[in-house]
């Protein structure tokens, strides 16, 4: 399986490969530019452990991690 | 153009955060006029402004990151923008988020309107060291692209110029032009001929915008005015390319961002920066430990404001109220015209106008939590909370806000997006325990609790705490059962941008809660005020003859009695409560009072308490003071010790005492969950544009109260209480 973007841990690069959420969700993510090849980070994790903040394109964005979970990544190698 | 009298109209579109309304103020002068689009809730905020030779209409539109819809509110921002009257379209662009901003300029551009793009916050990209080639940029787009700051108000006059030019006739410029795939295209192609018939008379290119449109917005939707033509068509193209292993949705979006990033590669040079000052600020602020401390302290700042800050101002009106009442009261000679004035039109503008602070209060502390980006952290860090209850992490500030008061609380909903979510949050946080209801659970402890106590407690202190306790867990309650049965549909979903901190404007601040306070008193001050004087006309007409002509020789004989001058003021006086009160007991409230008591007994309550109830729907409060007429005492505040004694000796037929510690309970139970409060109701309707939703929110808090107050009272009964 791969992992998805609630797996990934804090500070670690990825490219999404593909989004899987319901359709109105799905297409509000990829309008707002998280499409498969996009490069993403988890910046951090909410102090109740839940939603988690992204980077991508330049700014943030925070979703759950229910939604995160149906989004799957490729990590890249570590720096 | 319709009518020659009627300005062309220029929309500023952008996305949430981009610098809108700061751009708007800056062109405006802050002259806005707010108004509302007809048949939804959204505000339309429009100025004049005078371009070159002509006068244009300048429009706001609510900050989108698409023009793709799917509920009526975003159909209207749409239609706004491609359709009608509109000319031209200022799309602001935050020059630091570069793509996400072109995305919706060039769906703009697709779309066949003229448009400018304004590269806003130009300065943060420099200090970013983004540099941005907006020649090229413009170039690509064939749209005039404008660097601006519009803070600072550094390049306004070009937006301007470049706009005026816009406004003339096509110039031709060959306009950004995206490449999709050729079996999309096909489908736009089957597609076209569909749309023709729906708007005949549109521009070919247009039409295959509109196309590209229905394929991404319909399904699923709520749209209006959609033909069953085009949805089916739109339905058997999309299940044909699913069929197929194609996602359309994919296919259109991505191949956008291509074209955008391809454009992007040339025309910018440092792309990825490095961690900015505000993430650092966030390493604070989200921080497990420290995150939560800000975050309660914050939020406790805004709860001690609404309610310790705006009180001496709130006592400062009602004293303005009281002055003026007695003012007209010597000016105007006694009688209907006097008591209409005074207790019907001062008091309801008085009524109205208390509500001033707090909602300039919260609106200038949302508006500053909003533009210096806190508040999306707020949602961030407390939407783990309110996600069990099926609520947004904005509705936050909105439900703790209901503690101090419902009427501004309301009127804080409009930072949560969806409708849906929105509303949820409006019908359910008038049950949290707002400071109106205060005084009443303070007579009513006073009342029947004086001086007993619950083991280490006062039985007052545990009174009033389990109010507080259960008016929380009940309103989290109502949230979650209305998202479950009235406004069913999917949960809340959390994709919210974190924007970068940033100090706000005091004037955009001001601008903003003023304008919200204008909107409440034009729109909910009407009602409120028409309703004081309904109530007002309730509790005093009928007017008795009978009682009028006994009192008159009443206050004959007491004249005649040898007594001393203070001893006469002192039965005249309580004469004249005795009036009021045997006029009110005879007016249509108190027949009603009556008439309803069968209703009231079973929840321990007399007629008396049910007038009461009735003048309390003004206002909460008003329930002391009408008490205070009831029982013949004049002037009653919840710290009146007569009226205190006058509750304790009231009796039933029986005898019984009305006013046990067990009816006592189940008042304040009553009142907790009722919505004694026509200023609620009054918000509620223009908040959510039609009068079912205040309807509602009335019949279930009445109805909820009304059976908690039964369980309590005939189960405290069952168990001996009472
Ligand atoms: N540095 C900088 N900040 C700006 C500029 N323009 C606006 N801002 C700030 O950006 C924040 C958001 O501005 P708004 O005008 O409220 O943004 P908006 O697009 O209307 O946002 P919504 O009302 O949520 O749609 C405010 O704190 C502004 O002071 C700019 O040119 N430079």
């Amino acid at each position: 399986m791969k992992p998805s973007l609630a797996d990934l841990p804090v500070g670690q690069h990825a490219a999404i490969e593909s989004i899987d959420c319901d359709r109105s969700l799905s297409r509000r993510l990829m309008e707002m530019g998280l499409l498969p090849g996009t490069r993403v980070r988890v910046v951090r994790v909410a102090p109740l452990g839940d939603p988690i903040e992204l980077r991508l394109r330049n700014y943030s964005l925070s979703v759950r991690r229910a939604e995160a979970a149906r989004i799957a990544v490729s990590p890249e190698a570590a720096e | 153009m319709r009518d020659s009298e009627t300005p062309p109209q220029v929309l500023i579109a952008g996305n949430p955060n981009c610098g809108k309304s700061t751009l708007f103020n800056a062109l405006s002068g802050g002259s806005a006029h707010v108004g509302n689009y007809p048949g939804v809730t959204v505000d339309r905020t429009s100025a004049r402004l005078r371009l070159g030779e002509r006068d244009v209409e300048l429009v706001d539109v609510p900050g989108m990151y698409s023009l793709t819809a799917s509920s009526p509110e975003e159909q209207l921002a749409v239609n706004a923008l491609t359709e009608g009257d509109t000319r031209a379209v200022v799309c602001v662009v935050d020059a630091t988020t570069l793509e996400r901003g072109l995305y919706l300029a060039l769906q703009l551009i697709e779309s066949g309107v003229s448009v400018v793009i304004a590269l806003n916050m130009m300065d943060s990209a420099e200090r970013l060291g983004l540099r941005i080639d907006t020649e090229r940029l413009s170039q690509l787009f064939g749209s005039p692209v404008v660097p601006v700051v519009a803070t600072k108000r550094r390049g306004l006059d070009t937006l301007l110029a470049a706009l005026d030019e816009a406004l003339a006739p096509d110039s031709g410029t060959k306009k950004a032009n995206v490449t999709y795939p050729p079996e999309l295209e096909a489908d736009v192609a089957e597609l076209v001929p569909v749309i023709a018939q729906w708007r005949s008379g549109t521009a070919p290119s247009q039409l295959r915008a509109v196309a590209l449109w229905c394929l991404l917005s319909l399904g699923e939707d709520s749209l209006r005015g959609v033909p069953d033509d085009v949805r089916n068509a739109v339905h058997r193209i999309r299940e044909a390319a699913t069929a197929q292993g194609r996602n359309l949705d994919l296919e259109i979006i991505s191949s956008r961002y291509v074209w955008l990033d391809g454009a992007l590669g040339e025309v910018c040079t440092t792309r990825d920066p490095r961690p900015s000052w505000s993430e650092r600020i966030d390493r604070v602020l989200t921080h497990p430990v420290v995150g939560l401390v800000v975050f309660a302290s914050v939020m406790f700042a805004i709860f001690e404001a609404l309610f310790a800050g705006a009180e001496p101002l709130i006592s400062a009106i009602e004293r303005l109220t009281g002055f003026m009442q007695a003012q007209a009261a010597a000016i105007l000679p006694p009688g209907v015209l006097q008591d209409l004035v005074v207790e019907g039109i001062i008091a309801g503008v008085g009524n109205v106008i208390v509500f001033a602070p707090q909602i300039l209060m919260l609106f200038l502390f949302i508006g500053f939590l909003e533009d210096s980006g806190y508040l999306a952290r707020v949602a961030f860090v407390i939407d783990r909370v309110m996600k069990g209850v099926g609520l947004h992490g904005k509705a936050f500030v909105p439900l703790l806000s209901g503690f101090a008061c419902a009427v501004p609380a309301v009127m804080a909903t409009r930072t949560i997006e969806r409708r849906r979510d929105r509303l949820v949050t409006m019908l359910a946080l008038p049950l949290m325990s707002c400071s109106a209801r205060l005084p009443i659970y303070i007579l009513v402890v006073g009342t029947v609790f004086a001086g007993q106590s619950l083991g280490w407690f006062s039985a007052g202190a545990v009174a009033l705490f389990s109010m507080y306790t259960l008016s929380v867990l009940v309103t989290l309650a109502a949230a979650a059962l209305i998202r479950r049965t009235v406004l069913p549909g999917p949960a809340p979903t959390f994709v919210l941008e974190m924007p970068p901190y940033r100090w706000p404007s005091a004037q955009i601040l001001w601008i903003n809660a003023w304008r919200r306070l204008r909107i409440f008193l034009v729109d909910a001050g009407t009602i409120i005020l028409a309703m004081t004087i309904l109530l007002w006309a309730l509790l005093s007409f009928p007017k008795s003859a009978e009682v009028a002509e006994h009192y008159t020789a009443e206050r004959e004989r007491v004249q005649q009695m040898a007594l001393s001058d203070v001893e006469k003021a002192d039965a005249l006086r309580s004469l004249d409560s005795q009036e009021a009160a045997d006029q009110l007991a005879n007016s249509l409230g108190g027949r009603f009072g009556h008439a309803i008591e069968p209703a009231l007994r079973p929840i321990g309550f007399d007629w008396q308490i049910g007038v009461g109830i009735i003048g309390a729907f003004a206002a909460r409060e008003v329930f002391i003071s009408t008490l205070g007429v009831v029982f013949g005492i004049g002037e009653a505040d919840e710290e009146n010790t007569p009226l205190r004694e006058a509750l304790r000796d009231a009796r039933h037929a029986d005898g019984t005492p009305v006013m046990t510690p067990l009816s006592g309970v189940s008042l304040m139970i009553f009142f907790l969950l009722a919505c004694q409060c026509m200023s609620t109701i009054a918000v509620v309707r223009r908040e959510s544009g039609s009068w079912k939703w205040p309807v509602f929110l009335f019949s279930y808090m009445t109805v909820l109260a009304y059976m908690a107050s039964l369980a309590v009272y005939q189960g405290g009964q069952l168990l001996g209480f009472g």
